[in-house]
């Protein structure tokens, strides 16, 4: 089974909600990236999203963007992820989304990206740029695979939409919480209670809920609606202020525990119970 | 034997034209690229839009544009006859207007009140600034920091027509880094929002609706050369960087076999890679800002940096269409180097007394060396989509060091 729905099952028959940590490869370098995915391992987080560097990341935000930069200056180039993919998977089992931009697929071929991906111990991808309508050859290869296709859902996406991306979708469901590029936020969003149970009646799927979480209190609140919470750019900034700092995964991995603690702590129950 | 089908109409459903085209956004702009679509076909089929567009064309474009023979030019080639289409003579300077003009109108309909778009030489943004503030809109103008620098004059006219414009900092500071500041700005704000792409470029249904708003160019050129000359042209010439001047050119002529059009993109400082701008010689297959098309990019998908002269050219991408008219033999495209361009934006004043853009001084660049290869009674129209008054800080520094007066 992909590691991805074996976690998912995992959680679901014990209740839990995961946690998925969102950082930049080779952010800032890619053995400090290898480092960091078996420090979350360590720390609680049930998959690893894994951003694949691109020169024109136009779904990110600022922080995102730079850490872009960073992994693009470190030489993070797709061979080089998966390489350090393949690294991880030699000391670790956790699930690893690759977050990318649809170019770089492009550009190597679909069907020997996805390959190269699975091959390398890939669990699932996250194709921003990529619509339903654009993936019909995309979701063949990556049934092949045996890899999970990751759809994202906005607000601004309507029933018959969500229908049509939950028949496609794969491992889980990713929410985006609002309207706009990645980046942390004061508050989160008040329509996550009603869009997930929005998603929850096409599906059975894990619904991730993801944007602009960036703290434990707003993870604990998420994950009463969630399935899963995803944190990405309050890492991502903390990884950017630490630098090359020699305690940098060991301060990052801190924050990420008190996310898990947040998003694990205390409340049970199923996600679609807590959802109304 | 029966004669084969008609080829169906491009772009189909989803925006393709043959294996370009298309909608490659975050899903956040789906929805609304759904409904801009939807609302873009009705406005279409509305005379009553339809009526509207044409009044602002007129009475506050200036349309039409004249086709204008340009005889020294002509005598001192030799050659062809050589038209230009005076688009440079619309309200603010050059064909962007034409796009402007038609999706402000749009958003209007939609009952958008924010007005969002990127600019690179700062006629488009120049452009949309001034349908803004006709309509009463806010404004926001999204700009590479360089090509703020370097087209510093299309700022202030932006600041005084009420927009604010924003330097983009990220990446080489241009065009490319600009569109993606504005379709981040889009996402967040997207109810409330209209985005006017100024080029016949990106997701579905911009490339085919900004055609649509520009092939006006095409059209009249049409009819006024059937007026002037009382048969066809035998050579179109207009610039490619998005390539919204030069498919609202070339469209309405595609059917007609005998027309031969060129496209001239820009050849910065030769084809080497980050020296120039010309997607069809060094460029590859892949997927930019919404749609797929030819690109600079390296072995990895990551993509290269550019340069021209001409900000307005200066990007790494290619309208869709233009690369399937490129595949089908249709239109031919070349470029043209920064030492070409200026040469033909010099010549272009001294002889006729017009000053072109940098960007359509790149179509004069190749018409300097066609029409002497033409006979006498052959017929050149070269689009002269933009003026160059913006351009003259920049091309009088760069004059002086190649050739001094």
């Amino acid at each position: 089974m992909n590691r991805i729905e074996a976690r998912f099952q995992h959680l679901r028959a014990r209740g839990q909600k995961g946690l998925i940590i969102y950082i930049g490869a080779g952010d800032p370098d890619l053995e400090a990236t290898r480092q960091l995915a078996l420090a979350f391992d360590r720390a609680g987080v049930d998959v690893l999203e894994l951003g694949v560097p691109f020169s024109d990341p136009l779904a990110d935000g600022l922080v995102n963007q730079l850490a872009s930069q960073r992994g693009l200056a470190a030489g993070a180039t797709p061979p080089r992820v998966l390489e350090t993919v393949a690294a991880i998977r030699r000391d670790s089992q956790i699930p690893i989304v690759l977050y990318v931009y649809f170019n770089l697929l492009h550009r190597r071929g679909l069907g020997e990206f996805i390959a190269d991906a699975a091959r390398a111990g890939v669990d699932g991808l996250l194709v921003l740029d990529l619509p339903p309508e654009e993936a019909d050859s995309y979701q063949a290869l990556m049934r092949e695979a045996g890899l999970c296709a990751i759809w994202l859902v906005a607000p601004t996406t309507p029933e018959e939409r969500i229908a049509r991306i939950a028949r496609r979708a794969s491992g889980f469901i990713y929410y985006v919480s609002r309207e706009g590029v990645t980046g942390m936020q004061e508050r989160v969003s008040d329509t996550i209670a009603a869009m997930t149970a929005r998603i929850r009646a096409h599906t059975a799927l894990p619904v991730a809920v993801g944007f602009g979480i960036s703290n434990p209190d707003q993870a604990r609140l998420v994950a009463r609606h969630a399935d899963a919470v995803v944190v990405g750019s309050a890492v991502v900034d903390r990884i950017a202020r630490l630098g090359r700092a020699p305690d940098l995964v060991e301060q990052v991995a801190g924050f990420v525990q008190s996310l898990a603690a947040a998003v694990k702590g205390g409340e049970g129950g199923s996600g679609a119970g807590t959802a109304g | 034997m029966s004669a084969p089908a008609p080829a169906p109409p491009l772009p189909d459903a989803g925006g393709h034209f043959g294996p370009y085209g298309g909608r490659y956004v975050p899903e956040t702009l789906m929805h609304p690229l759904l409904e801009l679509e939807a609302e873009y076909f009705r406005a279409q089929q509305d005379p009553d839009f339809q009526a509207e567009l044409t009044y602002y064309l007129r009475e506050f474009c200036g349309r039409p544009t004249p086709l204008y023979f340009a005889e020294r030019l002509t005598r001192d080639l030799g050659g062809a006859k050589i038209y230009l289409k005076r688009e440079d003579l619309l309200h603010t300077g050059a064909h962007k207007i034409n796009n402007a003009l038609g999706q402000v109108l749009l958003a209007r309909r939609m009952g958008k009140t924010r007005i969002i778009a990127e600019t690179g030489a700062g006629q488009h943004g120049v452009a949309t600034a001034t349908v803004a503030a006709m309509f009463g809109l806010r404004c926001v103008i999204y700009m590479g920091a360089v090509d703020c620098e370097r087209q510093a004059l299309n700022v202030y006219r932006m600041k005084l027509l009420g927009a604010e414009v924003v330097p983009v900092h990220a990446g080489q500071k241009t065009l490319k880094e600009a569109v993606n500041e504005a379709m981040r700005d889009w996402v967040t704000n997207v109810r409330t929002t209209h985005y006017i792409l100024g080029t016949a470029y990106g997701a579905h249904p911009y490339p085919v609706m900004v055609r649509n708003f520009q092939r006006i160019i095409g059209d009249e050129t049409r009819r006024q050369i059937l007026e002037k000359e009382e048969r066809l042209p035998d050579l179109l010439l207009a610039c490619v960087g998005g390539g919204s001047n030069a498919i609202g050119l070339f469209y309405p002529f595609l059917e007609d076999s005998a027309v031969r059009m060129v496209g001239v993109e820009a050849g910065g400082e030769g084809i080497l890679p980050g020296k120039h701008a010309a997607r069809f010689h060094g460029g590859s297959l892949g997927v930019l800002q919404g749609t797929r098309s030819y690109l600079l990019q390296d072995e990895h998908g990551q993509i290269q940096l550019t340069h021209s002269v001409s900000a307005g050219l200066d990007y790494a991408a290619v309208g869709p269409e233009h690369a399937w008219l490129h595949d089908q033999g249709r239109v031919e495209y070349t470029y043209a180097t920064d030492a070409e361009a200026l040469e033909a934006f010099a010549r272009l004043a001294r002889l006729e007394g017009i000053i072109p853009a940098l960007e359509s001084a790149h179509a004069i660049a190749e018409c300097l060396k066609r029409a002497p290869q033409m006979p006498r009674d052959a017929l050149i129209v070269v689009n002269l989509s933009g003026r160059g008054d913006k351009d003259v800080a920049q091309a009088a520094a760069q004059l002086q060091l190649q050739m001094p007066i």
